[in-house]
């Protein structure tokens, strides 16, 4: 079995996980863990999109470290752990890593699919084992939240009073 | 059916992330993310590899009427470096003895086994960073071996021995030792070598930034 064929792929599913997470040692942990459940589940992938196959595992290890988070919200704080390394180098770029944090990550996984790796609607459903009108919709609420917040309208802004 | 950004807010949506994100990819792999077989794959090649050897042992004076020759003592510096290469490169746990974040210490020691004043040289330029290196035997006392790596997890390893009595000094030239592409050349005091299965163009590149930094 040769895993050297995913090897091309550990940029892109880190960069992927960067924008996911956030943090940047978040990120690292979750591309980890996707490579170990590739290269264990490897006999399982039949040749064919192995990209797809990839960022469909980086999202079940996602979902699962959510619902673990969910239980259990204070996992030791390492505070030996440097800062994460902050890339920013404007203003309108801070906002968008604070935008994409608050955006649903079922809107935000969609988003940056088909934003970072050029994916169909296709690709996407596959990858996320959702259907097509569901990428749909979640791409163009996850986008037009982002952009909302990005102009500084309140992350309340769908509570609005409606004149 | 694509996800074409049909609205010029989306294209630039898409392109403000691309902005900030793309980065990542140029960033070296750390080395935790080397992808390594379950264990148990492991078990069961020790286990072949140990039942072909006992079958080998056994038939082997069955064979070979003509006894086995002596590991050859002065093999050329590229044959060394390469089988060096070979040896140390797929290391997934301990490629080097000592990590490139206590570089200042790597160098001091190895300069001090050597004999020699030691530079490691920088190979960012080259999309290479440095691993760390390690102390080997050589055919006449120590060598050093440093290890780089690039993003897509591409190892070169360079080897650099202290000049042996009587060893030829020799320009730059290139080998290929099996699948392994040798750049090397002796000078006053030492051997160098890079190694790397890579094409020769590919390692002449970063061969000749390493060969202008330590030869200045």
């Amino acid at each position: 079995m040769d895993y050297n064929l995913i090897v091309p792929y550990i940029p892109n599913l880190r960069r992927y996980a960067r924008a996911l997470v956030g943090d940047r040692d978040g990120a690292d942990d979750l591309v980890q863990d996707t490579l170990e459940r590739a290269v264990r589940k490897f006999h399982l992938w039949r040749p064919g999109d192995l990209r797809a196959w990839l960022f469909a595992i980086m999202h079940n290890v996602f979902i699962n470290q959510l619902k673990a988070r969910r239980i259990a919200p204070e996992v030791e704080a390492d505070e030996t752990l440097p800062a994460p390394i902050s890339t920013v180098t404007s203003v309108d770029l801070m906002d968008l890593e604070r935008a994409l944090g608050c955006i649903a990550p079922e809107q935000r996984e969609v988003v940056l699919l088909v934003a970072l790796e050029d994916m169909t609607y296709a690709d996407v459903s596959r990858a996320l084992g959702i259907p097509i009108g569901t990428v749909m919709s979640r791409l163009s609420r996850g986008r037009e939240r982002l952009r909302r917040l990005m102009n500084g309208e309140s992350t309340h802004s769908a509570l609005r009073v409606v004149q | 059916m694509t996800s074409a950004d049909d609205r010029p807010e989306d294209a630039q949506l898409r392109a403000m992330l691309r902005r900030h994100f793309d980065p990542v990819l140029s960033e070296p792999i750390p080395a935790r993310m080397h992808l390594r077989r379950p264990a148990w794959l492991d078990h069961a090649r020790t286990g072949l590899l140990l039942a072909v050897g006992i079958a080998i042992g056994f038939a082997l004076p069955l064979l070979s009427p003509a006894p086995v020759p002596p590991a050859a003592l002065a093999a050329p510096l590229p044959l060394r470096a390469a089988r060096a290469h070979l040896v140390y490169s797929p290391e997934v746990r301990h490629p080097v003895e000592v990590e490139a974040s206590q570089e200042e210490h790597l160098v001091k020691w190895l300069s001090k086994r050597l004999g020699l004043p030691l530079r490691v040289p920088r190979l960012a330029q080259e999309g290479f960073e440095l691993l760390g290196g390690r102390l080997l035997p050589g055919s006449d006392g120590p060598v050093a071996q440093f290890m780089y790596q690039d993003a897509s997890g591409r190892r070169l390893t360079l080897y650099v021995a202290t000049r042996t009595r009587g060893e030829e000094l020799t320009s730059f030239r290139f080998a290929q030792e099996g699948a392994v592409s040798v750049f090397y050349w002796i000078d006053h005091d030492c051997g160098y070598a890079l190694s790397g299965e890579v094409d020769k163009a590919a390692l002449a590149r970063v061969a000749t930034a390493v060969y202008h930094q330590l030869e200045r």
